[in-house]
């Protein structure tokens, strides 16, 4: 038996007609990275005469890479809810890097150890950035960029203004190719793949987006907010903690700058990656475009031997562009 | 219309969508009369104020004041000009403002050189007057006061005469914030208004005050006035029987088993906070519900219980309690989800395999409940925004029901739910209940709590009173909400 409804036919079917479209172009600003990026990529080597696709292809990558891994940590603060940034990053990326590399002496076989005490600096990172927001009730800008100096600090009376070397063999991995191909992206992009099954298809993840869109109601169904969002400060801590990691082996060394850029890139390449700052949404794999879509627009910038400045403008005006065209999603 | 009645209003009607907020209301107010408007909530009393004050406007009905006739849109300032005044419940002054400056944005004529001055003497001897001795310095920011001094503020500032007349005020449940000494100096000076000729119109729960004060009393049952008469000779049951003079067809009492074992297995043991508040339990199986004016703790209490059930479970993961929120839109959906992606979230770690949750098990749990609710919708991966608000209401029920939890607390979830639904959602919790599960409901309206084995009447954040069975009567909940004497 059914019972009538009491909304009216007439009223209902449009609302439900535009709301069908919002759906299926949900996720379509994450492909619009990969769109551009594209579109980059060919006119960068259009305009070498044709030459090295491959070259610029992969040096793409392998900075994007490091965009992709912070991107994604941010991605699941942002995603816990409105207001929830991490600015901490560059410093985590900093301090584990200099603690990590600090500890190892450039020597391969402490290589492991290494890694997991970056993993370890950046997991406390995260808990002390929630910590200052849940305990004090600061606003999390505020909170982790408070701890950013502290952080910072820390790195600088740890390591000086020296630049500490990586050990060998991390340098090797950064840059190792297999057959030709880089094998540091694909573990990256092992990662996405891993973080997309992750935020649709477990518990954590579901958890994640319910507390993002609804702090209120995901309490009354039973979830565990304050954990869930702790859990995703301490996982953004350690991407930080592992693109230092990673970037001082590339770089050849942990300096105090080496976070600089991230803070601005790790933000931009999750709202172009197709998710809303309003939370609630996740997108791993439109991460990949956006970074790739920031790394080949430096490149080109650069084949055109513009300076820095003219490049970070020109790079700004194309974000603010690719975002107001972009469809809008229901969370906006 | 009576020739020389102050206010007129004949026939007013006023709907909200598919709700008649008023359904042809007849309401006169004589020259300085002070007229009781009584009721349970969205009985209808605050959108008649409104109409009155300018601040909604009616769908029909003729309107006349001090003898003229109202046509079309009446503004605030309107009845400002016409004399008519408000003292509103959420009080009306700008917090970041003093005193005389709140005095000032009533009257437009105070302006020029040493208008502080003349506010500040109208606002001064306005407060001597009704409240002697209340030592409120005129000096401060509204923010800065205590509330009672807010509310006599508000209250004195509603009384006081530059260029309009006065000729009659509004007075929203005025002595909510009100000390003792406060409440007596107030009544007194309504009275001495009234001998002045200026009339009032007193809304009010405390029922004492009503009689105290009123010339006559005005009862108001959904939408319509149901009976008014002098208040002389009236006592305080007499006025919970006015109002609960319409009678709403009761469900034949359920014939329960008693087979509960009153202190074992309870679900719920909650002592009181005090002497004056009842301890609550609850049985497996049982539905109680939470009854009496709305915002006198059931939510809060509500809350409480559902958080120490939360604690108390086990399994973190699989809570022994559930939570139907009445407030969809802020507490209840997730907007930019699916109805399936909805209807799971409080069922999750069941629906996993191994770490990650199965497709599978979760469209057999959806498509079970979607038939079950009877959800009209061809997909359950359609957003959940595409249903009407009843339907989703159906997807929040389905989200608790499908969980573990040994008890569902509902909070007033048919808010804004059309009959048909109701009706089926009704079945269905008497349903679980009888498979074993507790419910514990608290409902505005008077008549869903007929569904339940036992109420807990509410009033100023405690239980006060406890109904079973065939005690289950309007009267009796009507008399408990108001504080009004039982007698059975």
């Amino acid at each position: 038996m059914i019972v009538p409804d009491t909304v009216p036919r007439g009223t209902g079917q449009p609302l439900k007609g535009s709301l069908k479209i919002l759906s299926r172009l949900r996720g379509a600003r994450g492909a619009l990275g990969f769109a551009v990026a594209a579109l980059l990529w060919i006119a960068t080597f259009a305009y070498a005469g044709g030459q090295g696709a491959g070259a610029t292809l992969s040096t793409a990558l392998a900075f994007a890479a490091f965009g992709v891994i912070v991107g994604t940590g941010q991605m699941l603060v942002i995603a816990s809810g409105s207001g929830n940034f991490d600015l901490s990053i560059p410093s985590v990326m900093t301090l584990a890097a200099y603690i990590s590399m600090g500890l190892m002496h450039g020597q391969d076989y402490r290589l492991a150890g290494g890694f997991a005490v970056a993993l370890a600096v950046g997991a406390v990172a995260g808990a002390l950035n929630f910590l200052a927001i849940a305990a004090l009730r600061l606003p999390p800008m505020i909170a982790t960029l408070a701890w950013s100096f502290v952080f910072q600090s820390l790195a600088m009376n740890l390591g000086g203004e020296a630049t500490i070397k990586p050990p060998a063999l991390l340098s090797e991995f950064t840059v190792f190719r297999l057959g030709g191909v880089q094998v540091m992206p694909l573990f990256v992009m092992a990662m996405t793949a891993v973080m997309a099954v992750v935020v649709k298809r477990t518990v954590f993840g579901r958890h994640l987006l319910a507390i993002g869109q609804s702090e209120r109601g995901a309490r009354l169904a039973g979830i565990h907010v304050t954990r869930v969002r702790l859990y995703s400060y301490m996982l953004c801590g350690i991407a930080a903690a592992v693109a230092g990691f990673l970037l001082s082996g590339f770089t050849g060394g942990a300096a105090l700058n080496m976070g600089d850029t991230y803070m601005m890139e790790s933000v931009a390449v999750v709202v172009l990656g197709g998710a809303s700052v309003a939370g609630g949404e996740a997108n791993p794999i439109g991460i990949w475009g956006a970074a790739l879509f920031f790394n080949l627009l430096a490149i080109l910038l650069n084949t055109f031997g513009l300076d820095a400045g003219v490049r970070l403008l020109l790079t700004g005006i194309m974000v603010v562009l690719i975002v107001a065209v972009a469809p809008r999603t229901a969370g906006d | 219309m009576v020739p020389g009645d102050l206010i007129a209003m004949d026939s007013i009607r006023k709907a909200f969508g598919a709700v008649h907020a008023l359904a042809g209301v007849d309401f006169h107010v004589d020259r300085g009369e002070v007229v009781g408007l009584i009721g349970h909530n969205g009985a209808g009393k605050s959108t008649l104020m409104n109409v009155l004050f300018g601040t909604t406007q009616r769908d029909s009905g003729r309107f006349h004041i001090a003898g003229r006739e109202i046509a079309g849109a009446f503004t605030p300032h309107q009845a400002h000009e016409a004399g008519i005044r408000c003292v509103f419940q959420e009080l009306s002054l700008c917090e970041n403002l003093d005193v005389v400056e709140n005095t000032r944005i009533l009257h437009r004529s105070l302006q020029g050189i040493g208008w502080r001055r003349r506010a500040r003497r109208l606002i001064a001897d306005q407060l001597d007057a009704i409240f002697p001795g209340h030592g409120i310095a005129l000096k401060a920011r509204i923010a800065d006061l205590p509330i009672g001094a807010r509310q006599m503020v508000e209250i004195a500032r509603a009384f006081t005469v530059t260029d309009a007349p006065l000729r009659c005020v509004i007075l929203d449940e005025p002595t909510s914030s009100l000390g003792h000494e406060a409440t007596r100096q107030f009544l007194a000076f309504v009275r001495q208004a009234a001998g002045q000729g200026v009339a009032a119109i007193v809304i009010s729960h405390r029922l004492d005050e009503i009689l105290n004060v009123c010339d006559r009393v005005v009862v108001m049952v959904d939408g319509r006035v149901v009976a008014q008469q002098r208040s002389e000779g009236l006592t305080r049951p007499d006025l919970v029987a006015m109002m609960g003079s319409i009678e709403v067809p009761r469900a034949v009492a359920k014939a329960r088993d008693g087979s509960h074992d009153q202190t074992r297995d309870r679900v719920i043991d909650a002592p009181g906070r005090d002497a004056h508040d009842l301890p609550i339990h609850l049985a497996p199986g049982e539905i109680i519900g939470f009854a009496g004016l709305d915002g006198h703790g059931q939510r809060e209490r509500m809350r409480a219980l559902f958080h120490a059930g939360l604690k108390a479970s086990r399994d973190r993961h699989r809570p022994a309690v559930a939570y139907v929120a009445g407030d969809r839109q802020t507490e209840g959906v997730f907007r930019i989800w699916s109805i399936a992606d909805n209807l799971t979230i409080g069922t999750l770690p069941s629906l996993c395999r191994g770490p990650l949750i199965s497709a599978a098990a979760s469209r057999s749990l959806v498509e079970g409940w979607m038939a079950r609710m009877k959800v009209k919708t061809d997909s359950a991966d359609r957003p959940i925004l595409s249903l009407s608000g009843g339907n989703q209401q159906k997807v929040l029920f389905a989200r608790a029901l499908a969980s573990d939890a040994r008890t569902v607390f509902l909070d007033d979830p048919m808010r804004g739910v059309d009959v048909g639904t109701k009706v089926e959602v009704y079945r269905l919790i008497r349903a679980e209940a009888a498979q074993g599960r507790s419910f514990v409901w608290y409902a505005t309206e008077l008549d869903e709590l007929t569904n339940c084995d036992r109420i807990y009447v509410f009033r100023e954040g405690r239980a006060v009173e406890h109904l079973e069975g065939t005690d289950i009567r309007q009267d009796r909940i009507l008399a408990a909400s108001f504080g009004g004497m039982v007698n059975a």
